[in-house]
């Protein structure tokens, strides 16, 4: 077992890993730097520790304490979003914010303050954190909250689990009155249009998201987009969890050459297509409306093993039209690397807590690319550059490749930050950009 | 409401089990060594809706405690309706095929204390005439083959065992479940390699529970291991003793 990132990139060689025992376990006694890990679902090196131990929190998954009144859970780090839904669903509560897997942790989501579908009108994960607790290598361990060690606070709220190692936190679920979706599909078929209709959904939906194939060799851009709120709710099965795991996996690495840029736009075609008509509206459950990917476990697996990477960033758009962005679809089609999936998403205006939080005002795209060696991180370093010019950011969860200079440039909090981190905390990513 | 009396709650599995149960609002009484993880339990399953939590802190190969403590269970409670028997160690195999103290070690953990536990509970279960045990065994029971005999000669016993009390005690109105598991993806077997035989252990802890629902006597969990040890105890012992399973 050498715990990879979901991306398989870069490949970890040496980790210790050792599971917390309990919440109140003393900390373990090892010379090595510490990283706290939880489903290992960041797809780059922000959850890897090269040479160093990770503190898993597998065996974290306890409740402490719930006011179904308030809808306040207070819980242990490593329970997962999975397990939380099945719980707070039939209680008519769900999470505040998720992003497009249920298999992560509490801890994880406050580590890189998660953003999911509904940011517009519910800011990060982070935001609905009331309180944690985090354990220092020294032994410590410090309640934190915006009242009471605000400072450490906001540098744990997405602080990529370089403060300590977070035990426990309490959060504010949102009211759920039905656990189905009314989502409508509308297709656009350029940039401009997809402001537009970004701009007219958010207004009147909870949760907008868009698709868009950034293959198609015609110069305007085209894709879906998906908005929705909770349906009203009915008289039968309105609060039902999601079902168990399916048993739908994918056995092994496919070979590297299944994925390439005829596959990918052969998908992307198809995917465009899927609809028939350009407006769709249809009422779908939770499960397969934030988790359409979770049905098939290790989908990770089909990009081979030589790996893949993602790339998100966020840059402003209202001043200038989505100029930067327009320059990276650019750059992406003549590069002919093609991204299997490609999710578009405006950020709304609710300023992020942490100090190295990502989101911001502005429109993010998350790219993903088979592994496709040097060429790859070159187009990428170009992409960097555009993001830097437009002030904006790349999502560190996702990243395995940024430099320096690009972190810096995209996290002015940083030098902030690292008064924060606890001395014998550290991760290849933070090697990599310190 | 139903009590349930869970030995080895802080096992993966117990825990899967106990958390279906606490929805029903059950009462607990765990079992466990260490007392801290007992009360984080505790806590959780009383967040889920347990009606009540008593626990027991107390080493389970520590055979001495086993009479008098069963006793102050039914003192305190008179019926119990589940009893289930999750406690056992994987331990060192390679170990224990050389080290005298490893090997009792894996006898007394996977089948003497279960067998001294059960020689207690069944007197008090059958006086109450009704109610559940259940026993954690495993296919490693089956046949015993060089990765691991020594854990499977110990779980090999205790399936035995029950097997024998099933027997013994039919018509009592206690029905008696062996529950012969498949490796499960939990902290027992963090250090293995996962395959796609590997077993979850919420989805175990269902079977478990539609298994005294329905007065099973023996379930394989997951369900395909019956047919996997079907064709494993059907080759030949000349042709097994050369595998290396």
């Amino acid at each position: 077992m050498n715990y990879p990132s979901w991306g398989f990139y870069p490949q970890p060689s040496l980790q210790d890993y050792l599971d917390l025992p309990l919440r109140t376990a003393l900390f373990p006694t090892s010379s090595k730097s510490v990283l706290p890990r939880g489903l290992g679902r960041s797809y780059g090196d922000t959850c890897l520790n090269e040479e160093g131990l990770l503190l898993g929190s597998g065996r974290l998954h306890h409740l402490i304490a719930f006011d179904p009144k308030n809808g306040v859970l207070t819980c242990e780090s490593g329970l997962s979003f999975d397990e939380i839904l099945k719980f707070i669903v039939p209680k008519g509560w769900f999470l505040p914010v998720t992003p497009g897997t249920k298999f992560i942790t509490v801890g994880g989501a406050i580590a890189n303050d998660i953003h999911g579908k509904n940011h517009h009108t519910s800011g990060n994960f982070g935001h609905h954190v009331l309180a944690l607790e985090l354990m220092r290598s020294n032994g410590d361990r410090i309640e934190c909250s915006r009242n009471q060690n605000s400072d450490l606070f906001y540098a744990t709220i997405g602080g990529l689990g370089l403060t300590g190692f977070i035990t426990w936190a309490q959060f504010r679920l949102a009211p759920l009155a039905s656990s189905w979706i009314q989502q409508e599909q509308i297709q656009f078929n350029s940039l401009e249009e997809f402001f537009e209709l970004s701009a007219s959904s958010e207004g009147k939906n909870e949760f907008v998201v868009s698709w868009v194939d950034c293959v198609h060799p015609k110069k305007d851009l085209r894709g879906i987009l998906i908005r929705g709120n909770q349906s009203s709710p009915v008289e039968s099965d309105n609060l039902i969890p999601h079902r168990g795991s399916s048993l739908k996996t994918i056995p092994g690495f496919f070979p590297d050459w299944c994925l390439n840029s005829f596959s990918i736009r052969i998908f992307n075609e198809l995917y465009y297509r899927k609809n028939l008509t350009s407006h769709k509206t249809n009422k779908i459950h939770y499960d397969p409306f934030y988790y359409p990917l979770d049905s098939i476990h290790h989908w990770n697996k089909i990009y081979g093993r030589r790996g893949f990477l993602q790339y998100q960033f966020v840059v402003p758009y209202k001043h200038d039209n989505g100029k930067a962005l327009h320059e990276i679809f650019e750059l992406i089609r003549s590069s002919q690397m093609g991204s299997f999936l490609a999710v578009l998403k405006t950020f709304g205006s609710i300023p992020s807590e942490g100090l190295l939080s990502f989101p911001r005002e502005g429109v993010t795209l998350a790219l993903d690319f088979p592994n496709y060696g040097p060429a790859l991180l070159q187009v990428l370093n170009d992409c960097d550059q555009i993001v830097q010019r437009a002030q904006g950011a790349v999502y560190p969860a996702k990243d395995a490749r940024m430099s320096k200079e690009s972190f810096a440039c995209f996290f002015p909090k940083a030098d902030e930050f690292k008064r924060f981190v606890d001395p014998q905390f550290s991760s290849s990513f933070w090697r990599r950009v310190r | 409401m139903k009590t349930i009396l869970i030995i080895g709650a802080t096992s993966a599995i117990a825990q899967d089990v106990a958390k279906i149960y606490a929805l029903q609002k059950c009462h607990f009484i765990l079992w466990g060594r260490n007392t801290e993880m007992l009360r984080i339990i505790g806590q959780d399953l009383t967040v889920r809706g347990a009606a009540s939590i008593s626990s027991i802190a107390h080493d389970l190969n520590d055979l001495s405690v086993h009479e008098t403590q069963v006793h102050a269970i039914w003192e305190q409670y008179q019926k119990i309706d589940v009893v289930l028997l999750a406690h056992g160690v994987l331990g060192d195999p390679r170990k224990a095929e050389v080290n005298q103290q490893e090997f009792l070690h894996l006898i007394q953990s996977n089948f003497i204390s279960h067998a001294s536990l059960l020689t207690f509970i069944v007197q008090k279960m059958t006086r109450q005439k009704e109610g559940t045990i259940v026993i954690l065994s495993s296919v490693a029971g089956e046949r015993g083959k060089q990765s691991n005999y020594v854990y499977g000669s110990a779980k090999a016993a205790t399936t035995v065992f029950t097997d024998g009390l099933r027997n013994r005690i039919n018509g009592s109105g206690v029905e008696v479940i062996t529950v012969k598991l498949g490796p499960v993806d939990t902290p027992m077997t963090r250090d293995h390699k996962k395959s796609l035989l590997f077993g979850k252990s919420p989805a175990v802890a269902q079977g478990i529970i539609e298994a005294i629902n329905k007065k099973k006597n023996i379930v394989y969990l997951p369900f395909f291991w019956r047919y996997i040890m079907w064709i494993i105890r059907s080759i030949p012992e000349s042709v097994f003793k050369r595998l290396s399973l």
